[in-house]
């Protein structure tokens, strides 16, 4: 039992630590139903988790403190091999545990891939994603407008994201709102989500693309649908209009800040069905991946970083006459 | 190639790696010259058939590795240790993830495990040796050269990048060019036609060269769990093998199978990866329940609880490993069916696998349990592996798993069933057959500190890590802000990782003490064992190991022996002369080409790879040419043997 003492001190420690903490880590503090489903999901299987734990160290200290070997030991049976019974126990209480998993498993994972029951009668906002390395191009083709970097979306009213890639095999995710999903060149899957709070919420790629994938984040701002209306259309009114060369520098691997243009890239390439514009567009720009610890390397990512410069200038410069991304 | 993209430069690490480098090869240049030691390594090792040697040397060659892995371990966890760190920038750190990952999976875990299957396996079934000898060798060097060129990546030409995943197209030409992937490529392939020959010559062993009495029945627990675990690997390495070959030509080449271009579908990739990689955990996870199963049964003093059902709960749990791989991506979107299918799959792998938790604690019942450092490992084993058990049922709820997917709470997950599963199995598994090693006993006092520090240390890195993939923080990132709030928790992470690596220089430090101060072992039967492997008269066995053939009568045949006092006593008229195969310089050549051959095609020199791939056909067609049975053993030199050990 002395033995096994740490264990059980360190095992208690955590335990109190993990229910009291749980509000503070964010995915188990959604804003959104999506989230709030899955986070009821992970609360009633950790529960079954801790009877497990419970029953599996009880016993395991029950019988090494008993059976340890010591002067007047009781009860040695070196020939005890096997009983029917206990182990008919053990089978059956794992299929048990298994069966009340998988039925709300089930249920959320056929949920999930629809809007969120609370708000199935309202259209969804549709907005396409887009992962290029290491941005997000953000297109409302309702609305006509594009943004990378940052989203606006209503709250209370489910979004329908139509992800897809440029390049890298990305995962679109956003915590507080809800689960993740990939974002592949060549498809197109999508997701729900919905926030029910006004809030920014952070979101970011989160499945590992490269150099640059530590800062492939993005900004989501939830607000009312007044105020997503009127960002929308003073946003088609004012900002810039996306030329087809910015777009190509886009598509150059590295980061830009936030950006917002008057039109959408959807109207001359979509992702999902072209795998190769990203290459095709770096290759118009003269930009080749080179091997990364070489000299080369350094010159071209300097030449890159300066292309994306100059690329925030022009959509800043264009959009003098109306701040419209200022949120 | 320029020689700045030859050579890795311009970080001080890389140029004090060189260094030591450099300085380790003189040092045993000169330690081989100057104390005559060329002939011995040649005749004693490089050219040796013996299972026993080869073990050892794959589990010397993973000790390696595990140095190798956890030095990256550290200097990622140094990176961070606190946030906006600047002690590795984001693409040294990706280096070093994917390479931690890739050795401490395929060149640590696997052969470490191979290297105690090679030492005991034939030992316990009563064998002379394997069933392919030369085979074996051919295994291990292929292994070996393998690792090393994937090992020499950091110097020269550069390590990859893409995660020991390398899900494409992120592992293409034209997002990751350069040697570095191609390391991961060849690295793999090579040392994974070693892993497969393995497989086939283990199973054949197990199956045909059991000792006279041993039904698969009565064979012991390890025996059994090796035996499936060759069959795992005979089905599941044929697929890394095809997946690794197209992406080669895919980067070699100009194919097209997972690229952005040409239509290729990077899906695939991760399918084909998954259908290997599944398979893959548990081929590292089941050797050690064998370990377990065998540890426990000897110090509770007591047989095996429930012995049938262990051996199908590991049958059902191999046969579940295949039909559980989606799981790896339920992020793809693949539809509601899908993902609920594979989520009650791999739920069900739950169900063996809880099974053969409460056999364990039933193996103890009623016994009379000793606390040697291998029954400290195996009782840290069950309390820490459950965590990891009961969060990978988390895990496979796919509705929860879109939050847990890319996190720190799957990180720590895999850690908790890898390390607590197979790296406390390796130890426990070595500090048991030692004395069979080497002669000796680890020092048990110092050994019991190993484990105290080591599984501490494990807790405090591995268990604050579910918190912080809980909070969000996603898996790979080399630096992460103050605001996010991740700091405290990843401090206390890197403190737990330290003590991890304290713990592994102790053990080293062990060894060596043990290897100046501890007592030899003086009869076969180091730990009061149950089978037959501790029924060799001598602590090391002779090479040919067993003088006489044992005929088994049930399981744990040795230890009912004893009990009954009925261990038999060698008499000199039972000896005949013992047949056994020749050493061969052969496969030890053969992989050198092979590294000849690898090196080409990583660089993209064609010329070379063609030089290499004609050396290594040469002594494919000069073995085959090659007519050498073997050569007996006569019967004076085993009696002189036999009692010379006495």
């Amino acid at each position: 039992m002395r033995r096994l003492k740490p264990f059980f001190t360190f095992g208690l420690l955590m335990a109190v630590f993990m229910l009291s903490g749980c509000s503070d880590m964010i995915v188990l503090d959604p804003k959104g139903p999506v989230g709030a489903e899955q986070r009821d999901l992970i609360m009633y299987s950790i529960w079954f988790m801790l009877f497990i734990l419970i029953v599996v160290y009880a016993l395991t200290a029950f019988i090494v403190y008993k059976y340890r070997d010591r002067k007047n030991h009781k009860g040695y049976d070196p020939d005890n091999e096997g009983s029917h019974l206990l182990e008919t126990i053990w089978w059956i209480i794992p299929i048990i545990i298994v069966i009340a998993l998988a039925i709300p498993t089930v249920k959320s994972i056929y949920s999930l891939e629809g809007p969120p029951e609370e708000s199935k009668d309202q259209k969804p906002l549709v907005i396409h994603a887009t992962s290029v390395n290491w941005k997000w191009v953000f297109s409302y083709p309702e609305q006509d407008i594009e943004t990378v970097n940052y989203l606006h979306i209503p709250e209370d009213r489910p979004v329908l994201f139509k992800l897809t890639s440029a390049d890298s095999m990305a995962s679109f995710w956003v915590p507080q709102l809800g689960g993740q999903k990939y974002a592949m060149a060549g498809m197109e899957t999508e997701l729900y989500l919905q926030a029910d709070e006004q809030g920014t919420y952070e979101g970011r790629n989160s499945n590992f693309t490269g150099e640059g994938f530590t800062n492939h984040t993005f900004d989501v701002m939830a607000m009312s649908d007044a105020e997503f209306e009127k960002w929308a259309s003073e946003t088609k009114a004012d900002a810039p209009e996306l030329s087809k060369g910015q777009y190509d520098k886009l598509m150059l691997p590295g980061h830009v800040k936030e950006m917002t243009f008057s039109s959408t890239h959807l109207d001359w390439v979509d992702h999902a069905t072209n795998a190769e514009y990203a290459l095709d567009a770096r290759e118009r720009l003269g930009y080749e991946e080179k091997i990364p610890h070489s000299r080369a390397a350094k010159e071209e990512k300097k030449k890159r970083e300066e292309e994306m410069k100059k690329l925030e200038e022009s959509e800043s410069e264009s959009e003098s006459h109306g701040d419209s991304h200022a949120h | 190639m320029k020689w700045d993209e030859f050579f890795v430069t311009g970080d001080p690490m890389i140029y004090g790696a060189d260094v030591s480098i450099v300085l380790t090869m003189v040092g045993i240049l000169f330690y081989l010259t100057k104390y005559k030691k060329w002939k011995w390594l040649w005749d004693e090792w490089l050219t040796t058939v013996d299972h026993k040697k080869l073990g050892i040397m794959y589990i010397v060659s993973a000790v390696l590795m595990l140095f190798r892995g956890g030095v990256d371990a550290l200097l990622m966890r140094t990176q961070l240790a606190v946030p906006e760190a600047k002690f590795l920038d984001s693409q040294h750190y990706n280096e070093i993830f994917t390479t931690h990952g890739t050795i401490m999976i395929i060149f640590m875990a696997m052969p470490f495990l191979i290297g105690l299957i090679n030492v005991v396996v034939p030992l316990q079934i009563g064998a002379r040796d394997v069933a392919y000898p030369y085979l074996n060798a051919v295994s291990f060097w292929t292994f070996f050269i393998g690792a090393m060129l994937f090992n020499i990546s950091f110097v020269i030409g550069g390590s990859p990048s893409a995660g020991w995943t390398s899900y494409m197209p992120l592992a293409s030409n034209e997002l990751s060019p350069g040697p570095g992937q191609n390391y991961y490529l060849l690295g793999l392939q090579i040392a994974g036609i070693g892993t497969l020959l393995t497989g086939i010559n283990f199973l054949v062993t197990i199956l045909k060269m059991r000792a006279p009495g041993m039904t698969l029945f009565r064979m012991p627990m390890f025996t059994w769990s090796s035996l499936v675990t060759m069959v795992i690997i005979i089905f599941a390495f044929p697929i890394l093998t095809v997946a690794l070959a197209l992406m080669t030509f895919d980067r070699l080449f100009g194919s097209h199978f997972f690229t952005l271009q040409g239509a290729g579908m990077d899906m695939l990739w991760a399918n084909l990866f998954w259908l290997w990689g599944h398979p893959e955990v548990y081929i590292v996870i089941l050797p050690a329940f064998g370990m377990f199963s065998e540890i426990i049964s000897t110090f509770s003093r007591k047989t095996l609880f429930g012995y049938k059902a262990m051996i199908w709960s590991m049958l059902l749990i191999a046969g579940y490993s295949f039909l559980v791989w989606v799981h790896h991506f339920f992020t793809m979107g693949s539809g509601a069916l899908v993902n609920s299918v594979f989520s009650i799959t791999t739920m069900a792998i739950g169900i063996p696998t809880g099974v053969k938790i409460f056999n364990w604690l039933f193996t103890m019942y009623r016994g009379k349990i000793q606390f040697t450092t291998p029954m400290l490992w195996s009782l840290g084993f069950i309390v820490n592996f459950v965590i990891g058990g009961v969060t990978g049922v988390m895990l496979a709820m796919a509705a929860a798993d879109y939050q847990y997917h890319n996190t720190y709470f799957l990180v720590s997950h895999f850690h908790y069933v890898l390390i607590a599963g197979t790296v406390f199995a390796c130890f426990a598994g070595l500090i048991y057959w030692y004395p069979k090693m080497f002669g000796y006993k680890l020092n048990e006092r110092i050994g019991k500190w190993v484990f105290w520090v080591f599984t501490i240390g494990f807790n405090v890195c591995f268990f604050p890590q579910y918190f912080l993939g809980l909070d969000g923080m996603p898996r790979r990132v080399y630096t992460y802000s103050e605001e996010s709030g991740w700091g405290p928790l990843n401090m206390v992470s890197t403190i737990g990782g330290f003590m991890m690596g304290i713990a592994f220089l102790i053990l080293v430090y062990n060894m060596y003490y043990s290897f100046r101060y501890a007592k030899r072992e003086t009869t076969g039967d180091a730990w009061d064992g149950r089978t037959l492997e501790w029924s060799t008269p001598t602590a090391m066995p002779p090479f040919y190991n067993f003088a006489k053939i044992p005929e088994v009568t049930g399981l744990d045949h040795f230890w009912r022996q004893k009990q009954a006092g009925k261990v038999e006593k060698l008499k000199a008229e039972d000896i005949k002369p013992i047949h056994m195969p020749s050493n061969s310089g052969v496969p030890f050549i053969m992989a050198s080409f092979f590294f000849v051959a690898g090196f080409g095609m990583v660089f993209d020199w064609m010329w070379m790879a063609i030089a290499g791939m004609i050396g290594v056909f040469a002594t494919l067609i000069y073995r085959s040419f090659e007519y050498n049975d073997g050569y007996y053993v006569s019967v004076e030199e085993v009696i002189e043997t036999e009692k010379i050990s006495k």
